[in-house]
């Protein structure tokens, strides 16, 4: 089943023209990694998927009702940023319990119990009542995993989620995103780790100057890139790692 | 140049101006802290009528005396209102309060305005990518973050506005400038009697320091080291 659906989407930021018709389906359960140059459009497209962006052209249709509301919409989509974006004047606790309890109306205990399973699954239940300052990069952003999937999403989304970290901080945030695949998550990641998008991406988006260059299993693109564009950024990124 | 003295003599005729300054302050913060936030909201609102009239205000406000909005509201007011309600008269007091809170909540709307501006956006977009509304996100995330980020200017607007009910004594408010004027104009001890009004404001905004000084300390706890 399709869970996300991209038609001819086009999004001008004034004069220029961002995403220069995108087609993209993503089904259930599938993870797709997009990758490219800086400047190509990538966090642009994820945004327009949850309309953090409104799109110039084109549809963005998410879930199979395209009735329901944008904010209803968006509870059925969890998006991870690039720059974690916790709720600093909220413990761990409240970051995570602040969406169901407002919105579900989730009961106190059972929100709690919640965010421990959450945590406790992103290894992170001693954290709970601590504020966001106090966590390391890593730790924020498998906080901010968390927190997205309070609100039991059908679909995540990450934006360059170990862009903003220490090296030494990406593992333990992949290993959290690669249980949320194996455990059969529909995610939509931009990322610029292609060790990542090679072991655990079911398909490779290869996007350059606001268009989709090249789609393919990891093997497919990584392995044998048709397009000289892809071969070319390849390399360069090869050979900056 | 007898302290005792003038202390002896002026305590209970200060002590009823300070009491005046004290009411018309709080007054004019609590009310002026409403008109400036709903200001502050229409400022950043993008119906441009609302928009509009929140910049007006603030331009019209900053950009004249309060002395002489004192006199407009005071004297002129009246005056104008008069030829629609004959006799209408308005009280030296209802006047100070008036033109006090217009005062601050000009001020405070620009200070609401920049405090919800320097809310980072990531956190808006945190906050509308779960599926909370656009009034949840201001009620839930931006205002509690912006109001934190003001408190030390909306102290030092509560400051100025604890001052400024000073000028006020030229329209006759009976607050504590005023009554010290008058106890001046009988016994000719200027010195002594001003530095107690010094004194006496001084006591008055250092508990206001004090409780503000609370207040952002109890709000930033999570700022503070585990």
């Amino acid at each position: 089943m399709t869970k996300i659906l991209l038609e001819a989407v086009r999004k001008s930021f004034r004069t220029l023209e961002v995403l220069k018709g995108i087609d993209l389906s993503v089904d259930g359960g599938e993870v797709v990694c997009v990758i490219g140059p800086s400047g190509s459009g990538k966090s642009t497209l994820l945004r327009c998927v949850n309309a953090l962006e409104s799109v110039t052209q084109g549809r963005v249709i998410v879930m199979s009702d395209p009735n329901c509301d944008l904010n209803t919409a968006r509870r059925n989509i969890g998006m991870v940023f690039q720059s974690f974006n916790l709720f600093s004047h909220m413990t761990v606790r409240r970051n995570i319990t602040l969406a169901p309890m407002d919105l579900k109306k989730t009961t106190k205990p059972d929100a709690d119990a919640l965010a421990v399973e959450l945590l406790t699954r992103v290894g992170l239940e001693d954290k709970i009542d601590v504020y966001p300052r106090q966590l390391s990069g890593g730790q924020k952003q498998r906080v901010a995993i968390a927190r997205a999937l309070a609100m039991r999403p059908d679909v995540m989304l990450f934006d360059e989620p170990t862009s903003a970290l220490d090296p030494e901080m990406v593992g333990e945030v992949l290993a959290v995103m690669q249980q949320l695949a194996f455990d059969g998550m529909t995610m939509l990641i931009v990322t610029h780790e292609m060790g990542f998008a090679r072991e655990v991406g079911d398909r490779v988006i290869f996007m350059a100057d606001g268009m989709i260059v090249e789609q393919g299993t990891p093997s497919e693109v990584f392995g044998n890139p048709r397009e000289p564009r892809t071969k070319d950024f390849l390399r360069r990124v090869s050979q900056a790692g | 140049m007898d302290f005792a003295m003038t202390i002896r003599g002026s305590w209970s005729l200060l002590l009823t101006g300070l009491v005046t300054t004290v009411i018309v302050s709080l007054i004019a913060i609590a009310v002026g802290t409403v008109i400036g936030f709903v200001s502050s909201l229409m400022g950043l609102s993008r119906i441009w009528v609302l928009k509009a009239l929140s910049e007006i205000y603030v331009w019209v406000i900053r950009g004249t005396p309060m002395i002489v909005q004192a006199f407009i509201v005071y004297f002129g007011m009246p005056q104008l209102i008069q030829t629609f309600v004959p006799g209408f008269t308005i009280s030296a007091f209802t006047a100070s309060a008036i033109t006090l809170s217009t005062n601050a909540g000009a001020y405070l709307s620009e200070i609401f305005r920049s405090g919800i501006n320097a809310v980072d956006p990531g956190q808006v977009e945190a906050s509308r990518s779960l599926g909370m509304s656009q009034v949840r996100t201001m009620r839930r995330i931006i205002l509690p973050q912006a109001v934190r980020i003001t408190i030390p200017s909306l102290v030092n607007q509560f400051i100025i506005t604890v001052k400024d009910s000073s000028i006020l004594s030229v329209i006759g408010l009976a607050e504590l400038v005023n009554r010290a004027k008058v106890y001046v104009g009988g016994t000719y001890q200027f010195f002594a009697t001003y530095v107690l009004v010094a004194v006496l404001y001084l006591a008055v905004i250092s508990a206001l320091m004090v409780a503000s000084r609370y207040i952002e300390k109890r709000l930033n706890r999570d700022k503070d080291p585990a």
